[in-house]
This record gives C-alpha cells, sequence and structure tokens, in this order.
C-alpha cells in the first residue's frame, strides 16, 4: 500500500463542472482545502453538495476541470486508503452484525483504527452486537459513520451525515465527530443546516446552483454580505422610494410598517432619517448567518431546477 | 487479509439467508428422498434412479447456490452499499474473485450433503468418480455464476431475485432435472444438450461410465461462459457508469 499523503497538497478541485442533461448541477468550482481543515458545504437542495463530493471520491467524472486529492486522483487516493466516506446512500450490508461491518471496513485499509476502539468513540459500541437491519435511524448512521472512520483516512467525507436525525442526534453525532477527529484529518460535510456549520467548521463554503457564492469562516461570510435589517414604522413612502435608499438593498411594507435590508445599515439609517424624518420606531438588527444564506443563495433562483437534486444523486 | 475476511463475511451473509439454505439444502434432499426412494430400484436415463436423480438434484441445489451471489450484488446496488464499497481501497478483482470463490464454496455444501443421501440410498461409485463428477460440476456451473453477475448488475433487487428463480428453475426443467426429460430425440433434444444444466446432470452418468463428458459437453459449457462473460463485463460497466 501506499504511503501517508505528502503534505501540503491537500485537496484541489479546479475549474470543476458536471451536467446531468440540461441540469448544470456543479459549474466551474474552484477549491482549495489544507490537510487538518475542517470544511462545511454548505446550501440547499440541488447547490451540488452530493456532486461535488462524489466526484472528489471519484464515484462520478468530471464533465471538465480537475480534482486533486493529497496530489493525486480520486482513484489512487481511494485505492491507497486515504479517503473514508460516508455517502448519503447506502443502508449496511444485510445479515451482518454491526462489528462485523466495521470489522469488514476496517478489512479493506492499509492502517485502520482497532474496531473496539471505533464503536467506542463512535457510540456505536453498545449496539455492537445489534443486526444491522434492526437500528434506528441514530443508530444506522453511527454505524456508517464508523465504517467511514474506521480505515483511519486522512480525508473523511461526510454527505449530510446528519440527516433525518433529531436534534439531541445530530448533537451526539457531532460531539463523537469531534472526538474522533482531533487528531489532524482533514473533514469535509455537506450539510443543509446552517448551525451545524457555524459550530462545526473552520470554514464554510457556500454552494447554490453548482456554483461557490462564498467562502470562508462563518463571520467572514456575515460580514461579506452584510445583511442588516431596519424596521420602522413609515406609511405613505413607497417601496421603490425606499429601496432607491443610499445602502438599501431592498425593501418591503407590512401594513405601517416596513422592512429595509441593508448593505450599511450606517448610511440607509441616516439618509432614511434625512429623507423620511417621519420614520418611527425604528429598529436595527444585525443579521443571521440564516439571512445571509438566504440572501446568497437566493441568488439567480430563476434558473434553479427542482430536478438538479435528483439527477445529483 | 483482505479478501479472506471479505470471503468469510461474503459466505456469513449467504448461509445466515434462511431462503438460501432451504433452497439449496433443504429442498434438494427432501425432494430426493420422497422420490427417488420410492423408485432405488429402477433405471432411468440409462442408469439407476437413485445415481441420476442425486445427480440431477445436486445440481439443482448447486446452481441455486451458484446464481445466489447475483441476488447479494443486486441487493448491494439497491442499498447503496456498492457505492460505499467503491470508495474503499478494495478492488473490484478482489470483490469478483471472492464473489466467484463464494459460490462454489456454497455450492460444495449441497454436493456434499446430496452425494450422502446417495449413498444411503445405494448410489455406489469409487472415490475417483465421486471426484470426477464434483470437478465435472465446478465446470459446468460456470455459466450460472455469470448469469447471477449479469442478472445482479442489471435488475432491481426485487426484479433479480425472482429473474434468477426462473433462469434456475427453466434451465433445471430443460435440464431433466425433475426426474424426466421433455425429448429424447427430435430437434428438442438438440437444444436441450445445449443447456449447461442438461450436462450437469449428466454428469452422474459419465463419472459411473467414466472417461469424461464428450467434447460436445465442454463446448456448450465453454460456450455459454465464453459468451456471457462479456456481456457481465458489459453490465458491469453500465452500473458502474451510473450508480
Amino acid at each position: 500500500m501506499t504511503s501517508a499523503p505528502e503534505a501540503g497538497g491537500g485537496i484541489v478541485l479546479s475549474g470543476l463542472a458536471k451536467s446531468y442533461g440540461a441540469v448544470r448541477a456543479v459549474r466551474d468550482v474552484d477549491l482549495v482545502i489544507a490537510p487538518g481543515e475542517t470544511v462545511a458545504l454548505l446550501g440547499p437542495n440541488g447547490a451540488g453538495k452530493t456532486t461535488t463530493i462524489d466526484m472528489i471520491l471519484g464515484l462520478i467524472k468530471p464533465d471538465k476541470g480537475t480534482v486533486s486529492v493529497f496530489g493525486a486522483p480520486p482513484s489512487v487516493a481511494v485505492r491507497s486508503g486515504w479517503v473514508g466516506g460516508m455517502l448519503q446512500t447506502g443502508s449496511p450490508l444485510d445479515h451482518l452484525r454491526v462489528r462485523e461491518i466495521v470489522t469488514l471496513m476496517a478489512s479493506y485499509y492499509p492502517q485502520p483504527l482497532p474496531v473496539d476502539e471505533v464503536l467506542q468513540t463512535t457510540g456505536a459500541a453498545e449496539f455492537a452486537r445489534q443486526w444491522t437491519t434492526k437500528l434506528s435511524g441514530g443508530q444506522a448512521q453511527r454505524v456508517r459513520f464508523a465504517a467511514a472512520l474506521v480505515g483511519n483516512p486522512d480525508l473523511l467525507l461526510l454527505d449530510e451525515p446528519t440527516a433525518a436525525l433529531d436534534v439531541e442526534g445530530r448533537r451526539a453525532f457531532w460531539q463523537a465527530m469531534r472526538g474522533a477527529t482531533a487528531q489532524g484529518k482533514t473533514v469535509v460535510f455537506a450539510t443543509h443546516y446552517l448551525e451545524e456549520a457555524d459550530a462545526y467548521a473552520d470554514r464554510i463554503v457556500l454552494l447554490a446552483h453548482g456554483q461557490i457564492v462564498a467562502d470562508g469562516p462563518a463571520t467572514e461570510i456575515k460580514a461579506r454580505v452584510g445583511s442588516r435589517t431596519i424596521r420602522a414604522t413609515l406609511p405613505d413612502v413607497t417601496v421603490t422610494a425606499l429601496s432607491a435608499l443610499p445602502g438599501v438593498r431592498g425593501a418591503e411594507r407590512h401594513g405601517d410598517a416596513v422592512v429595509l435590508t441593508c448593505t450599511d445599515t450606517d448610511v440607509a439609517l441616516a439618509a432614511m432619517l434625512q429623507k423620511f424624518p417621519g420614520a418611527k420606531d425604528i429598529e436595527v438588527t444585525g443579521g443571521t448567518l440564516e439571512e445571509a444564506f438566504i440572501e446568497l443563495t437566493a441568488i439567480d433562483d430563476s434558473t434553479d431546477d427542482p430536478g438538479a437534486r435528483e439527477a445529483a444523486k | 487479509m483482505t479478501s479472506a475476511i471479505h470471503l468469510r463475511y461474503e459466505i456469513l451473509r449467504t448461509l445466515r439467508n434462511p431462503l438460501f439454505s432451504g433452497l439449496t439444502l433443504g429442498l434438494p434432499l427432501v425432494l430426493f428422498y420422497s422420490i427417488a426412494s420410492a423408485q432405488r430400484h429402477k433405471t432411468f436415463d440409462g442408469t439407476s434412479f437413485p445415481l441420476y436423480f442425486m445427480t440431477a438434484m445436486a445440481a439443482y441445489g448447486a446452481m441455486w447456490a451458484t446464481v445466489a451471489p447475483g441476488g447479494r450484488i443486486a441487493r448491494d446496488v439497491a442499498t447503496g452499499w456498492l457505492r460505499q464499497m467503491r470508495i474503499t481501497p478494495l478492488r473490484t478483482r478482489t470483490e469478483f474473485t471472492a464473489k466467484v470463490i463464494g459460490a462454489y464454496l456454497l455450492a460444495l455444501p449441497t454436493l456434499i450433503l446430496l452425494f450422502l443421501a446417495g449413498a444411503s440410498l445405494g448410489v455406489r461409485l469409487g472415490a475417483t468418480q465421486w471426484l470426477e463428477m464434483a470437478g465435472l460440476f465446478l465446470v459446468g456451473l460456470a455459466p450460472f455464476i455469470v448469469i447471477g453477475f449479469i442478472l445482479g448488475y442489471l435488475l432491481p433487487s426485487d426484479a433479480a431475485a425472482a429473474a434468477l428463480a426462473g433462469v434456475v428453475i427453466l434451465f433445471a426443467l430443460l435440464g431433466g432435472v425433475f426426474g424426466f426429460q421433455l425429448a429424447t430425440s427430435g430437434p428438442m433434444f438438440d437444444v436441450i444438450k445445449g443447456l449447461p444444466s442438461y450436462w450437469l446432470v449428466q454428469a452422474g452418468k459419465t463419472a459411473l461410465g467414466g472417461g469424461g463428458w464428450p467434447a460436445e459437453a465442454w463446448i456448450v459449457v465453454a460456450v455459454w461462459t465464453a459468451v456471457l462473460i462479456p456481456v457481465a463485463a458489459l453490465a458491469y460497466r453500465r452500473l458502474a457508469s451510473t450508480a
């Protein structure tokens, strides 16, 4: 087996594109992930997260562009045991027990972790003797995580690892995940839960319609959008007039109240008070990541295709 | 190491499926005793009925055993496990070899059990004759392994299981597994002689007589296998490009 990957390579996606018929699942994605980074691919359904992950894993061939995993093509990285993946699909094999399936996965890798240790850290030890077909959703998810982890890969790719889990299940999963990957693994996970990306990733890559629309720490993404709102009671002013104010991105009216979405609340507030001194009950609120997310991913919505996600599978 | 554990679980998964042991061991054994014991002194197709029917039931059970990997492939595709395999260092060749070896190992208990059952009803063969029969089975079962792969790669899980059952029963019926032959001369017989299942059923008589299969049998099995292997390769490639 090939020895551990050279440091410094990381994961490099350049000019990556993949279409399914008329649906452009991924278009022109450039991304560099350093070794040891934990990166969240955040985006709504159909954003291209799964397609991107499948291309990093070599499950899908890109139409254009290249993928390099620690300096090697995906097929070499996978064959060398540098990569572990937790796919969205892939229920565990039938007629096997939890412990057996983790043992089986371990046998494929050159330097696996001890099976018992992995069962412990992933919280699967308590049901290790259970048949794989008799697991709850949360248990099955842990088994799949244990199966991805036991090979001791340098890169872990997790495609929506907490989909279909309740809040408690998600918390427990991430706790296990943190403990298990403390020793400098590169982790890339896809999610559409903002709080997960925010809490567990060093860096967030926001995908929409197959493109990267933002990339950076959570705080930086918020700053870049600068989505903050001003609420005020201001009757008799048109939305168009409000939208035209400097620093304002958009305006909405709810009865007497108006809500201004701003790129710069300081400028917008000054301009509004100067032009419409009658404004009352003024509130300025900082944008949440949720708002930033909606704002960024709403760009170019007209070309969205609900079939993209299905096709991306 | 890798392949040993993989092979072990491959076999374990199959043996734990109650349907598998029922079809490969239980059913042939019950059919053998219930039909052959009443006719243990009769002759059929130029040999003793117990020898004929022992070989036929061994062929029947072994055919079920050798198409079983196909059913597992279809299930692994359906559950997404095949994709999971493809992102591990496990080579396709290792996986493929494990399935072939597994198919033969899983057919082995059927042969042993039916040979013992045959002996209990007075089938007497020398050690080399038993071995020759087992050897002919090894060769004659090859097309069924490949048919299993093809249907497993091409069909969804439920359809694959049904199609595999259909293939086994049809080949068994035409090959004379059920103790009667649909034709012993004419064009229908020519069709039957073109089937690998016919030659499996003949393996007992062949071993008793010594001298092995006629050239015709080797050609039939070789042609079936040679034609089916590229089809299986195409089916696999189709699956790999879409899965």
